[in-house]
């Protein structure tokens, strides 16, 4: 990072690091600031200094409806996020903004989705539906939609691998290479990824089959595939141009290819 | 009026030649389109005010095996499929306002 955002930290907030960058919460709950220390133990930074900072609210009667389309819009410098069990907003001068959301992870979690969603679009990263690894000091990622085996390749995934996520993977630059961090970001397995990085050796998309194989894959259908798989919430044609750039970018940088796999941790033979 | 037809790129895209191709993505709605080594000449020719029947006489004839009135036929397609998406914007008249570059 190169600014941050410096102030005393009250003992009411609590700071979330994911990816080098760290979003700050207040709040005067202390309730919710536990189960926010809890659900990201391992994510904990030092409050010191944030790149983003939320005042929460506390909703007494959200709407229990999760299932809403996410939507993220950018208005006068202003992000603006909504979903039934939450809205946001933000400013991009100031990085400063308020959360009204129900008393749950699920909210939070989806907030900081969002909100790393957007940094890294403007940094050249992004968030990938993806399960990633560290082996040998390289990361793996695994890219698929929902059913394609992102967690059966975790839970395969040998003792000497470090797990990132079985979800979400976090891919930011580094200089000319890319980085894959570890998020909390959860899927199947329920358990979130360790704090750790490394360089990205390889991006694989995922698909069960008889035997294990690789395959390339094209530039074209690689960048295709990709950004199938980045999480994007924004409407708004600068941000879609920049991860559409990025996904270009990291697709002439890093090899992607096919991996179709039998659900046997022989599997993992071939990833190193 | 004279009967032309005049292209240009749509400024809500994001484009990226790669491996021959040209890779489109609107950043209207997401939608992600890949064009053939004909289509990319066509859309890099898409200035707004060369007219179409130019584009496809010396891109399209001038540098590709095709006779020009099937390659008229199909550039006419084209230029309608990709404007019906928001990508290209078609005109009768030539489009002068900031487009898309490369």
């Amino acid at each position: 990072m190169t600014s941050s955002i410096s102030q005393p930290a009250p003992a009411e907030t609590v700071a979330i690091g994911i990816g080098g960058t760290t979003v700050r919460l207040h709040s005067s709950d202390s309730h919710f600031r536990s189960m926010v220390r809890e659900r990201y133990c391992s994510f904990l930074a030092g409050s010191a200094d944030a790149d983003f900072d939320f005042d929460i609210e506390l909703l007494e009667r959200p709407s229990e409806n999760t299932d809403d389309d996410v939507q993220v819009q950018v208005r006068n410098d202003e992000w603006l996020m909504r979903r039934g069990d939450f809205d946001a907003c933000w400013s991009t001068n100031s990085r400063r903004g308020t959360v009204r959301q129900a008393n749950s992870s699920y909210a939070t979690d989806s907030v900081l989705r969002i909100v790393h969603s957007i940094a890294l679009a403007q940094r050249g990263g992004f968030l990938m539906h993806a399960a990633s690894a560290i082996r040998n000091g390289k990361a793996f990622l695994f890219a698929g939609v929902s059913g394609a085996g992102k967690t059966t390749i975790s839970r395969l995934a040998p003792t000497d691998c470090v797990l990132l996520s079985d979800e979400i993977s976090y891919v930011r630059p580094h200089g000319k290479t890319y980085v894959a961090y570890g998020t909390p970001f959860s899927g199947e397995l329920g358990k979130p990824g360790e704090n750790r990085c490394a360089p990205v050796e390889t991006v694989f998309l995922l698909e069960k089959g008889p035997s294990h194989h690789i395959e390339a894959v094209p530039d074209v259908d690689a960048v295709r595939r990709l950004l199938r798989n980045i999480l994007f919430f924004a409407e708004d044609a600068s941000l879609v141009h920049m991860v559409f750039q990025s996904a270009c970018e990291f697709a002439q940088s890093v090899p992607i290819k096919k991996l179709v796999f039998k659900p046997e941790q022989s599997v993992w033979d071939m990833i190193r | 009026m004279n009967g032309a037809t005049y292209i240009a790129r749509s400024p809500a895209i994001a484009a990226r030649l790669l491996g021959g191709e040209m890779m489109i993505m609107s950043a209207v709605d997401s939608t992600f389109f890949t064009l053939n080594e004909v289509a990319t000449a066509i859309w890099q020719a898409a200035d707004g005010v060369t007219p179409l029947s130019e584009i496809v006489d010396k891109y399209i004839c001038g540098e590709f095996d095709v006779e020009l009135p099937g390659a008229a036929r199909d550039a006419e397609e084209f230029v309608h499929e990709l404007s019906r998406h928001g990508i290209l914007r078609v005109s009768n008249e030539p489009i002068q306002s900031p487009q898309e570059t490369q």
